[in-house]
């Protein structure tokens, strides 16, 4: 109605009152043509070229598995004199890591995480969480170089600790230190180079990316049902438990795989601690391991194309199980109640 | 309390044992005050563990150690809290404070590892990176011996800076491109996109770089050389830009677009002065997010880019170094000065990363003061 007497023309009613609606102009102009092809094929360029990339990644299994049959998941070692070639221990060892890191990373970020969002002091609580985000943007060679020659030399006697009274776990034994229990002189080269210290390292980038996920989100916690709790007699603890625990639960689940698979990539802190093992063992505490990512660093520099399709296809592995994390964290996340506008 | 007290004069009200407050004294009540017994019972638990721990760890059983003595004081010290808060209060503030001492004492040791780790690698590298050669030399000649005063990371900050300017070029208007696709123009296709960007993200920096290594250098023969390392720095960074610039662009309100589009712009007049200037704060955190993530890579670098000690400021030519690379290498070289110009190296790289998170800050508040 209002549009009919909007199209009528100023000098009064039209000679013949035809109801009709106005032709509005349908389709776009010739610029947003333009813009919206151009814009589209960026999208398809940038979704050939990133496709791509995966596509390559995971052609390579086909002339490795035809290559090496499928031991090349069952085979432990990697000797290109022998032409063996197989990625379980680097399985084995890229979880053992990984788990072990976040193992320690997740009680230490949850209550950092709790810490900031609910116990610092207010003038406090901006500087802790710039300095957190700070630090889960902080390149992860620095860890690395930390841990090389900080955290080593006091991580061997934990280690040594945990082995002499825990020894009797099969995964805390360590057969080739010298003396039993009690011993005092001991052969640190059995401890320094262990996937133990290793996941201490990469635990340490993990923490402030886990943490800045689980303070975002508990940050979140509606300030009515707070309220609600201290109202009821709640004490802080108590409310924590009953508000935003539960409210942040699937965030702290979300927040952790997030680092589990920026922990199952990391390469440099691990090489630069590791003794390379390609032994299938799960003794964490002993030296040596080996991990998919050491593995292609160590061996990508003088390998054939036949190996370097091998290395690429243990990278697709290592690529699918990063992703498996992610895209399992990304559905936590934007399911629970608290991941509403949340993003990761 | 005046009503009250009106009430109760009224009607003939009295509370034996009550002294009714003064008048004008509106003084408010100091809800959650810690009294004198909280104070002495946490200083107490404090140093009564401190005693124990003291007694027990280092005088009488064989042990030694200070991360041992550290971690027995702090759980005994939570142990004697709680018991101590136990003699004059109910279980659910007991269990309270063990809970509030238990959680700041896990975020104190997080602070506490985290400055440890940023200070140790500021002071190994001091010795290197005060000196005004650090940043002004390249390591053309330098042998393992000669002191910190020659040599420096002049090709490695010039190779970063050029490598990043490339990966920048190649990654910002294609993520970007591709963000504006995403919001603006949308439709099936563009589910597809930000799926396979979504999955990207979880491409691991290494395989990226051996992805580069593989295709370019392998099969196509193509040199390590800058190019090379800055296109593999590029495929890791396109994703976080595309996908951050994504985000940036869906919180821009839609009534601006819907009252540009009502003065009758286009669609393309519309993203270009209405759209991408309102996100435009958030869409500089998206690059240098993309940037500060960029810089610090190393896997990448250290399988595409050859190792160099010479000025090469040719991306097309030559192995180019980088600030990660240099310092790996520094680090696994076992030379003493070496590792030293590594740990300088890496300082360097995290005040350029400390820089570029000031921006970012600054970049936000920018944003929600112009809110």
């Amino acid at each position: 109605m209002t549009a009919a007497l909007l199209d009528q023309p100023p000098g009064g009613p039209p000679a013949q009152a035809e109801d009709a609606p106005r032709v509005l102009a349908r389709g776009l102009s010739k610029v947003d043509r333009v813009f919206h092809a151009s814009a589209r094929s960026v999208g398809v360029f940038v979704l050939v070229l990133t496709g791509s990339i995966g596509v390559f990644l995971g052609y390579q299994m086909i002339p490795t598995i035809h290559r090496y049959g499928w031991s090349f998941f069952t085979e432990n070692r990697w000797v290109p004199q022998l032409n063996v070639f197989g990625i379980s221990s680097a399985v084995v060892g890229t979880i053992q890591v990984a788990v072990m890191a976040l193992a320690i990373a997740f009680p230490l970020a949850l209550m950092t995480a709790l810490f900031i969002t609910e116990y610092a002091p207010r003038r406090l609580q901006s500087w802790f969480i710039s300095l957190v985000d700070l630090m889960s943007a902080v390149p992860s060679i620095l860890f690395g170089a930390w841990a090389v020659a900080a955290l080593q030399p006091h991580a061997l006697f934990i280690a040594r600790w945990i082995s002499r009274w825990f020894g009797w776990i099969p995964i805390f034994k360590v057969p080739s230190a010298p003396g039993g229990p009690g011993a005092a002189a001991f052969s640190q080269h059995s401890f320094a180079l262990s996937p133990f210290i290793a996941a201490i390292a990469v635990s340490m980038m993990v923490i402030p990316l886990a943490c800045s996920v689980m303070r975002n989100v508990f940050s979140q916690a509606p300030i009515g049902e707070r309220e609600a709790a201290y109202a009821l007699g709640s004490t802080r603890w108590g409310m924590i438990r009953a508000v935003v625990l539960p409210f942040g639960r699937r965030g702290i689940i979300g927040g952790t795989m997030l680092g589990l698979g920026r922990a199952l990539g990391e390469t440099v802190a691990v090489l630069l601690i590791i003794s390379l093992d390609f032994g299938l063992k799960v003794r964490v505490l002993e030296n040596g391991t080996v991990t998919i990512s050491s593995l292609i660093a160590n061996n990508f520099g003088d390998a054939s194309p036949a190996q370097l399709s091998a290395l690429l296809a243990a990278g697709f592995v290592l690529f699918l199980m990063t992703l498996a994390v992610n895209t399992g964290a990304a559905v936590i996340i934007s399911r629970s109640r608290s991941g509403e506008g949340l993003d990761v | 309390m005046s009503n009250v007290n009106v009430v109760d004069a009224a009607l003939g009200n009295e509370y034996p044992g009550i002294v009714p407050l003064p008048e004008n004294e509106s003084v408010p009540r100091v809800v959650n005050a810690w009294s004198l017994d909280d104070w002495s019972s946490l200083l107490g638990a404090i140093f009564a563990s401190l005693a124990l721990v003291w007694l027990l760890y280092v005088q009488i059983l064989p042990t030694a150690g200070k991360f041992g003595f550290f971690l027995l004081w702090y759980l005994a010290f939570v142990g004697l809290y709680g018991l101590i808060t136990s003699m004059s209060h109910p279980r659910p503030i007991v269990v309270d404070r063990v809970m509030a001492a238990v959680i700041a004492g896990g975020a104190g040791f997080v602070l506490l590892a985290l400055a440890w780790t940023v200070g140790y690698v500021l002071y190994r590298g001091w010795p290197a990176y005060h000196h005004w050669n650090f940043y002004s030399s390249d390591m053309t000649g330098i042998a393992p011996t000669d002191p910190l005063t020659k040599g420096g990371i002049l090709h490695a900050l010039v190779g970063s800076g050029i490598e990043l300017a490339i990966a920048v070029a190649i990654s910002l208007p294609l993520g970007l491109g591709t963000a504006v696709y995403m919001t603006e123009v949308g439709g099936k296709l563009s589910k597809v996109v930000r799926t396979v960007i979504e999955a990207m993200t979880a491409l691991p920096d290494l395989v990226a770089g051996l992805f580069i290594y593989a295709f370019l250098i392998v099969a196509l023969g193509y040199s390590r050389d800058g190019l090379a390392a800055a296109l593999a720095l590029s495929i890791t960074m396109l994703p976080i830009i595309a996908r951050s610039s994504e985000v940036v662009l869906k919180v821009v309100p839609g009534g601006l677009r819907e009252a540009s589009f009502a003065l009758g712009a286009t669609h393309w007049q519309t993203v270009r002065k209405v759209v991408l200037p309102t996100a435009r704060p958030g869409l500089a955190t998206a690059l240098i997010l993309g940037i500060a993530r960029g810089i610090g890579e190393t896997a990448p670098v250290l399988i595409v880019a050859g190792v160099s000690t010479f000025f090469n400021a040719n991306p097309l030519k030559n192995p180019m170094n980088s600030l990660p690379l240099f310092g790996y290498e520094g680090l696994r070289s076992g030379e003493p000065g070496f590792i030293t110009r590594g740990y300088g190296a890496i300082s360097v790289l995290l005040a350029v990363v400390i820089v570029l998170f000031i921006i970012i800050r600054l970049l936000a508040r920018q944003r929600v003061s112009n809110r």
